[in-house]
């Protein structure tokens, strides 16, 4: 893998192109009284990768499925480009897709493979083999195109069902947990591989995934599943920072969570600690700190924040991770390397008011 | 994994004698065929051509081996499509009553050929059809379809469902979905079904012997005729063609698929 720093534009100019955009309105799928899709609205841009993230059940398959066209939708539509495409075939949508595990042609050698859809498109053999060939050499996988689909590992093999995908210009790639079956490592290449094809040919990409790290490191923007509805839209930074749920605070990064009440713009926790609530409504709540947001000071300062005593201190090399116990449970927050925190110091723990995130429930 | 440990020669003997065991009764009716007196005798004191010009002189019985293997290939095509197609259907229409169905298509195993064969000519008396080659050909493919369904349902077993989907999204309807990939990977089960089929048809006796007339005979009523009225060896050179014909049947595919496996490999190293 001498040439990972390579650019390949040339070979990837002819598959170049300007991405579709999705509209999905009222989009439902019920099965007898369950609700899979439960009424969801999005717009995917033209052109941007936007992923789809949930809990196994919470619906994001079954809405890249009706995208796809295996699955009819109940109720609503899917619009691409403004075009209504809900009851059209899934061969006649000109979606290019990558399954979970692959799903190459066994009977057919890695060039037939990528030859399929063109195939189907009645492109003459001789143009066949060579957009083939250049898709192939975008995913650097040229000098097999020859061998028997079996004898590839499966990194290859799924990048083999990328270039299948995307070799005839699709107006927009469809990716099913593509790499749910790869080891980390591998994962994380492949990672870095769909985000340079995305960059170089402009497609538009819907990427279906459960793991929050993966949507994090790929997406313009992630849409956080839920029992069939969509949670919150945005990029990675928003549902980060500014989470719009506890369920999307807490599925997404670390979080430190409090049980209390909100009583007249004060946060109080179980066990009497009083912090800003905000704006939150009165009643029972919960409040939400990401471990980077948490201040931690010796126990002699002053002011509001939460006594605790430090657990434990584990060095990451950049940082520190502290996990403090308090009256209310474990803390964790994310300090400096150079702190000298030691188990059993007695602490204080605080916060910007804007960090933490108060939530109903 | 273990090609090359010393327990291959040794299973590969014994493999050898159980097969010598299980064939050698039927491979007598090879010598049998050259013998040069008029009985089935052993040991085979000269050797003569006589009972193979017999054989291909009298229509009776060059006439009984076309008819044979003219309705052999034809029930045996038409039960693979028929076959291929209900097994595909079963597997994936998820029929409320597709456990029925899929009886009903495997009923002529089990039921008795005799019983079988009496309900059959019946029904043609009525229909007018006995005595037709066209009766005899509907009767063995009604027999062999059971022999294709089964290898083609196991087949579709291990046929992965979202390859399908796979080249749906890529652009191909259903009939390019079916002749490109869905076809090409139950072929095995398919070929499988149709050498039984074949064989099926070209060896049953029961339902050919109801529906015989003197210008229509398939090879095993015309032997069993034969053996009634006068024992020469004809009947072993009737065997013996049976014998070659199924073998050549059952192994086409095995050395096709070899030879496509060598052209493979021969392609893969540059």
């Amino acid at each position: 893998m001498s040439k990972t720093n390579q650019s390949p534009g040339a070979p990837a100019a002819t598959l170049q192109q300007t991405g579709r955009s999705v509209r999905l309105s009222g989009l439902s799928k019920h099965y007898g009284d369950f609700a899979a899709v439960d009424g969801i609205d999005m717009d995917i841009r033209a052109g941007e990768l936007l992923t789809l993230l949930g809990a196994s059940g919470s619906g994001k398959t079954t809405t890249l499925s009706m995208i796809a066209g295996f699955t009819t939708p109940t109720e609503g539509t899917v619009l691409i480009d403004g075009e209504e495409i809900t009851r059209v075939p899934p061969h006649k949508r000109n979606l290019g897709m990558v399954f979970q595990h692959y799903s190459l042609f066994p009977h057919m050698n890695v060039r037939t493979n990528v030859e399929f859809p063109l195939k189907q498109r009645g492109v003459p053999k001789a143009e066949r083999r060579r957009r083939a060939m250049e898709a192939l050499e975008v995913v650097e996988l040229a000098h097999r195109a020859q061998a028997r689909v079996t004898e590839l590992s499966g990194g290859q093999q799924q990048r083999i069902a990328l270039a299948r995908a995307l070799v005839f210009s699709p107006s927009v790639l469809l990716m099913d947990e593509p790499f749910g079956a790869l080891d980390r490592a591998l994962r994380e290449k492949m990672q870095m591989e769909v985000r340079r094809i995305h960059r170089e040919l402009g497609v538009t990409v819907v990427f279906v995934t459960h793991d929050q790290q993966e949507a994090l490191t790929l997406s313009d923007r992630i849409a956080v599943f839920e029992r069939g509805r969509i949670e919150q839209v945005g990029t990675p930074e928003d549902l980060y920072e500014r989470p719009a749920s506890l369920h999307v605070a807490t599925f997404l990064g670390e979080s430190n969570l409090l049980p209390g009440t909100v009583d007249g713009g004060v946060f109080v926790t179980r066990s009497g600690s009083r912090l800003s609530a905000g704006s939150a409504e009165n009643g029972p709540a919960t409040l939400v700190v990401r471990p980077e947001h948490v201040r931690v000071q010796p126990a002699t300062g002053t002011g509001a924040g939460i006594a605790a005593t430090v657990g434990e201190v584990v060095y990451l090399g950049a940082d520190k991770r502290l996990v403090a116990v308090t009256a209310d449970g474990e803390i964790t927050a994310r300090i400096a390397a150079a702190e000298g925190y030691r188990p059993g110091d007695d602490v204080r723990l605080g916060w910007e008011p804007g960090a933490a995130a108060v939530f109903p429930g | 994994m273990n090609q090359r440990t010393p327990v291959r020669l040794p299973l590969a003997l014994w493999a050898g004698v159980t097969a010598l065991l299980l064939v050698a009764p039927t491979l007598v009716v090879i010598p049998l065929s050259f013998t040069e007196r008029r009985s089935f005798s052993f040991p085979i004191e000269g050797w003569s051509l006589q009972w193979y010009e017999r054989f291909f002189t009298d229509p009776r019985w060059y006439g009984a081996l076309g008819t044979s293997i003219a309705v052999a290939i034809g029930a045996a095509l038409v039960a693979t499509v028929a076959g291929t197609l209900a097994a595909i259907a079963l597997d994936r229409a998820r029929l409320r009553y597709g456990w029925l169905i899929r009886a009903l298509l495997l009923l002529p195993v089990v039921v008795p050929q005799i019983v079988a064969a009496v309900a059959i000519f019946g029904t043609y008396l009525g229909w007018g059809i006995s005595g037709t080659p066209l009766g005899l050909l509907l009767a063995h493919i009604v027999l062999a379809i059971p022999f294709v369904v089964i290898p083609v349902s196991t087949a579709l077993q291990s046929f992965d469902p979202t390859l399908e989907r796979a080249a749906a999204v890529l652009g191909a309807g259903g009939w390019g979905r079916f002749w490109q990939v869905q076809l090409p990977l139950i072929s095995p089960g398919v070929i499988t079904g149709f050498v039984f089929a074949f064989v099926t048809s070209l060896d049953e006796v029961v339902i050919a012997y109801f529906l015989q007339t003197p210008t229509l005979r398939s090879l095993p009523v015309q032997m069993y005729s034969s053996v009634t009225v006068e024992t020469d060896p004809t009947i072993a050179v009737a065997s013996s063609l049976m014998l070659v014909f199924s073998t050549i049947v059952i192994l086409l595919p095995r050395f096709f698929a070899a030879r496509r496996r060598r052209l493979l490999k021969a392609k893969e190293t540059p």
